[in-house]
């Protein structure tokens, strides 16, 4: 078995596939193995005692939104009698940011790669503030996601229909040659993504007002397009699973607790975590390092497609997460390169002669040169429902990918 | 009353120079008295120990960072241990924004792939892993690391001439490519004179010496100390006399080595004929064979080598119509046992295998002296022959018996003799050799031709007349020489194969570039490559898995 041709193998997979955003659905109609009392989270599966405070946040909540529970306190007991089921979103061919919580009754992105025919899905996204994703269940946050389910969904749902679909693959790579990586940075694509929606929406609406307000939810909120890319970079790294001997890493996610990867040539359901680290960082005002939870979230796939963090070189306007110069921007993405198996056919980036970003992570290449994937990530408060504190970066913890290594060897027989 | 403290980092690598300033940093400490910060080698361990700075505790393996510090109160090590993290990092302030090091070879040759060459200075253990990688990558090899073992040398140059690139090295001081120099090399100026050198400061030597004397460098081109024994077989000599030999910017060549085994020697010389250019050849300790054997002139110093290199520069060579008779053998059959020891010294390197009653080294002992072998080199005034016997500087006797013998066999090309007059001696050798020489001539079975040479050593006034015998051998079609010097390089030249051997040749457009390079290792290197104006990439290199045995030993089996 050639190891480096079956990495050419997953990361041309990778590349080659083609994400198209084709719709809006319930949860429980398209994500396969979804039911009423299953709760999907971001990140390797965790078990309820483990959870960290903003992940069980976003569950109560996620159960009040269901109407599962009336409280708090009944939500939390059904949990502890066993009355409620977990699992990783990355099971389900989901991702979420942060918490990353999906229940049945959420409308979610629909997200159908048209090379291979692999799906994939992720919930919408809900703005600043005060959200779910960071573990908050007010009264406010769960109206806020009625009004996106019954209104903002719909309206999505009906304006995607409408059209062909939206080519994800493109828009990144558009989004990358306009100052955005794909992760913290997603300005310039919710912008694109709102000029692909706004004639759409203009066809398919009646109501003006309703109109107003949702084009002024998608234009305000510069995360909008976040989940379907991340939707988009999770069909992708899903086409390169499965490689008989490929060692390319096929996700990277954190739920709060611990972070974990999954390996091409390894199980589907066989993870590698240690503890999450706390992210370092710039904080809001009134806010430091000290009220920052450990790394949370499953928007790391966008890192383990090739942006994010791995095309910081094409994203000045962020460089202060990474020292300040636009050397450094370049000089972080040159790294990255030095740990994956190819550079991306589609997603270039300007500052460096429009050289293709940083594909495909290999676990042999990790732990030989000890650089392991750095991923710019959004910071959550410890405690629940306090929401975001700031924006960062993180590493992920070197040991994950040395289990890795020796889960390989056993499985092959070196 | 000191204390000692100190501080070990697993797996954490950096070259002396940081860990010197380093060191330099933590002794401006106050309280500081001494401190030592280096990688645990054994070698650098035995040096902390001869500093008192090893306290038997410290338990450090050589992949291990070591940190040491002794100072007039635990308050004060304690401190100074807890600088070292900002002590380090001040090194990085200056440098901030700095273009990216790569930490792996192919990051680098992707950051400069026109880099033809790879300097590679990493500790010994490591260096075999990095230099076949090189390769692999189709990159020359300048291996400036110690500590390879000889089985790893042998096999990346075996490699490197499947693939036309060299090896230089390991333990390669200095070379000089295209004008700039690796490793440590004097500033010299460009010239038409090409250095093949095993030894580093002798290479830095000559080079130096040329360009006092207003020559100047082609390519010096380093192979090593041990390339020129004979399990290498001087792989990189060979290969740098052939490009050379290609160049035509060099019009000289320079071979400067320690002793080479004799068998390597043999061949390297051959080689060095094969060139076609004027070889100036220093084997340090190795008795030169003659001062000059055709293009070749053997120099007796580093700087005799420099000055004859720069002096036959526009050297005419001579030319043989005679074609030369390298398939056949040489039989001396001498009276004279000085003059037998002599022809040794001088043929021992350009004719293989060679043997002799008298030899210079024990493999050169002929076993029966009765009976020649290959090349042979007889004494027949040893003792072994005089018992009941005339010496043969009066009785003629034996040798012709012995010559006769000696034309019997087909594979003989060549028989050398000695004639001496003066009182005492016979009073015409001339007059019983030449029919013995005219009748073996008539009889000889072969067709091959059988040459006769003679040194005849005398004078004028001597009792034979030595003008004379000279004539007398003259007229029979035997060469005639008055010293076993100029018969020497006669007999060198003839038996000449100028041997071409076949390998993959090295690209000599490549050394004819800009030179641009990938370093690994020494910063120092990357800096001086710099500052003359190369192309360099410098690799910020870490061992393999931080030195984590058990991953590493997985990594290697899963490149396979």
């Amino acid at each position: 078995m050639d190891i480096d041709t079956a990495n050419q193998t997953a990361t041309e997979r990778l590349m080659s596939a083609r994400p198209i955003l084709k719709g809006i659905a319930t949860a429980r109609d398209v994500i396969p193995g979804m039911k009423d009392n299953l709760y999907l989270h971001a990140g390797p599966p965790i078990e309820w005692a483990r959870m960290s405070g903003p992940l069980r946040g976003a569950i109560i909540g996620a159960m009040l939104f269901e109407g599962a529970a009336a409280s708090e306190a009944e939500a939390t007991s059904m949990v502890e009698r066993g009355e409620v089921e977990f699992d990783s979103c990355h099971h389900h061919g989901t991702v979420g940011p942060m918490a990353g919580v999906t229940s049945a009754s959420m409308k979610v992105y629909v997200v159908e790669n048209a090379e291979h025919g692999n799906k994939s899905f992720s919930n919408l996204n809900e703005g600043y503030g005060k959200v779910l994703r960071y573990g908050a269940f007010s009264d406010d946050v769960l109206k806020k996601l009625r009004w996106m389910n019954d209104v903002l969904g719909t309206a999505l749902a009906d304006a995607l229909a409408a059209s062909n679909g939206i080519d994800m693959r493109a828009l990144i790579a558009e989004a990358l040659h306009m100052g955005d990586e794909g992760h913290n940075r997603n300005k310039a694509g919710s912008l694109l993504y709102l000029k692909l929606l706004a004639p759409l929406i203009a066809k398919t609406m009646r109501d003006s007002a309703a109109m107003s307000e949702v084009l002024q939810f998608i234009g305000d909120n510069a995360l909008s397009v976040l989940n379907p890319v991340m939707a988009a970079c999770k069909a992708m790294t899903d086409a390169a699973h499965g490689v008989d001997g490929s060692t390319i890493v096929t996700t990277m996610a954190r739920n709060g607790t611990d972070f974990g990867i999954r390996v091409s040539g390894l199980g589907e359901k066989q993870w590698f975590t240690a503890p999450a680290e706390i992210p370092v960082g710039l904080f809001f005002s009134g806010f430091s390092q000290a009220d920052a939870n450990p790394d949370i979230g499953d928007s790391a796939i966008t890192e383990t497609a090739g942006i994010g963090g791995f095309a910081m070189a094409t994203a000045p306007a962020i460089v202060t997460f990474v020292g300040g110069t636009p050397k450094d921007a370049i000089n972080a993405t040159l790294e990255m390169y030095e740990i994956t198996a190819g550079e991306s056919k589609f997603f270039t980036m300007p500052s460096l002669d429009f050289r293709g970003t940083p594909t495909g992570i290999d676990i042999r290449k990790v732990v030989e040169l000890g650089i392991t994937p750095r991923i710019n990530t959004g910071i959550a408060h410890k405690n629940a429902g306090i929401g975001q504190v700031g924006a960062g970066l993180i590493r992920a913890p070197l040991s994950i990918f040395e289990q890795a290594l020796l889960a390989y060897a056993e499985k092959y027989g070196l | 009353m000191t204390v000692i403290k100190w501080n070990v980092r697993a797996g954490a690598y950096y070259d002396s120079v940081v860990l010197m300033q380093l060191q330099r940093g933590l002794l401006g400490l106050p309280g500081v008295a001494d401190a030592g910060v280096v990688m645990a080698t054994p070698a650098n361990r035995d040096l902390l120990a001869a500093n008192n700075l090893l306290p038997e505790a410290v338990t450090a393996n050589p992949d291990d960072l070591l940190i040491v510090v002794k100072a007039e109160s635990d308050a004060s090590a304690e401190a100074a241990i807890g600088q070292v993290d900002e002590l380090l990092a001040r090194r990085k302030s200056s440098s901030v924004s700095q273009d990216f090091r790569p930490r792996s070879l192919s990051g680098a040759v992707k950051q400069l792939p026109e880099a033809n060459w790879v300097l590679i200075s990493v500790p010994g253990r490591y260096a075999a892993g990095v230099a076949r990688e090189a390769l692999e990558l189709g990159k020359h090899v300048f291996l400036y690391s110690d500590n390879v073992s000889l089985e790893d040398e042998i096999a990346l140059k075996k490699f490197a001439r499947e693939k036309g690139l060299l090896v230089m090295g390991p333990d390669c001081g200095t070379a000089i490519i295209n004008g700039i120099g690796l490793g440590f090399a004097n500033r010299v100026r460009r010239g038409n004179i090409g250095v093949v050198g095993a030894s580093g400061t002798g290479t830095q030597a000559v080079t130096a010496h040329i360009h006092e004397l207003g020559g100047g460098i082609s390519h010096a081109i380093g192979t090593g100390g041990r390339d020129l024994k004979s399990e290498v077989g001087a792989i990189t000599a060979h290969q740098a006399l052939d490009v050379l030999a290609r160049d035509d910017q060099t019009k000289v060549i320079a071979l400067i080595s320690k002793p080479p085994s004799p068998n390597v020697a043999t061949q390297l010389i051959s080689a060095a004929q094969g060139t076609g250019k004027p070889v100036v050849i220093y084997f340090i300790g190795y008795p030169a064979p003659a001062r000059k054997i055709g293009n070749l002139r053997f120099a007796i110093s580093l700087s005799e080598a420099a000055e004859l290199a720069v002096k036959i520069g526009d050297l005419r060579l001579e030319t043989t119509k005679k074609s030369p008779i390298s398939s056949l053998y040489l039989r001396g059959l001498f009276s004279g046992g000085t003059l037998a020891f002599e022809a040794m010294v001088g043929l021992q390197a350009s004719l293989s295998p060679i043997y002799s009653n008298g030899p210079i080294t024990p493999n050169q002992n002929l076993k029966d002296p009765l009976k020649s072998e290959a090349h042979s080199i007889i004494d027949l005034g040893d003792e072994f022959f005089m018992v009941g016997r005339l010496h043969p500087m009066i009785d003629n006797d034996l040798r012709i018996r012995r010559m006769k013998q000696e034309a019997a066999d087909p594979e003989v090309g060549m028989i050398l003799f000695d004639v001496v007059l003066g009182e005492g001696s016979h009073i015409d050798p001339a007059g019983e050799l030449v029919p013995v020489i005219k009748e073996i001539r008539e009889q000889r079975l072969v067709t091959s031709d059988l040459e006769f040479v003679a040194i005849v050593i005398g004078t004028s006034d001597d009792p034979q007349n030595l003008q004379s015998q000279v004539s007398v051998l003259e007229d029979a079609g035997v060469k005639v020489f008055r010293s076993t010097t100029e018969a020497m390089e006669y007999v060198s030249l003839r038996f000449s194969s100028k041997k071409k051997y076949e390998f993959t040749p090295v690209n000599l457009e490549q050394l004819k570039q800009s030179l641009a390079a990938i370093n690994v290792g020494l910063e120092s290197f990357y800096d001086s490559l710099t500052s003359q104006g190369a192309q360099a990439v410098h690799v910020e290199w870490k061992p393999p898995a931080s030195g984590n045995e058990k991953m590493a030993t997985l990594l290697a089996k899963m490149r396979k």
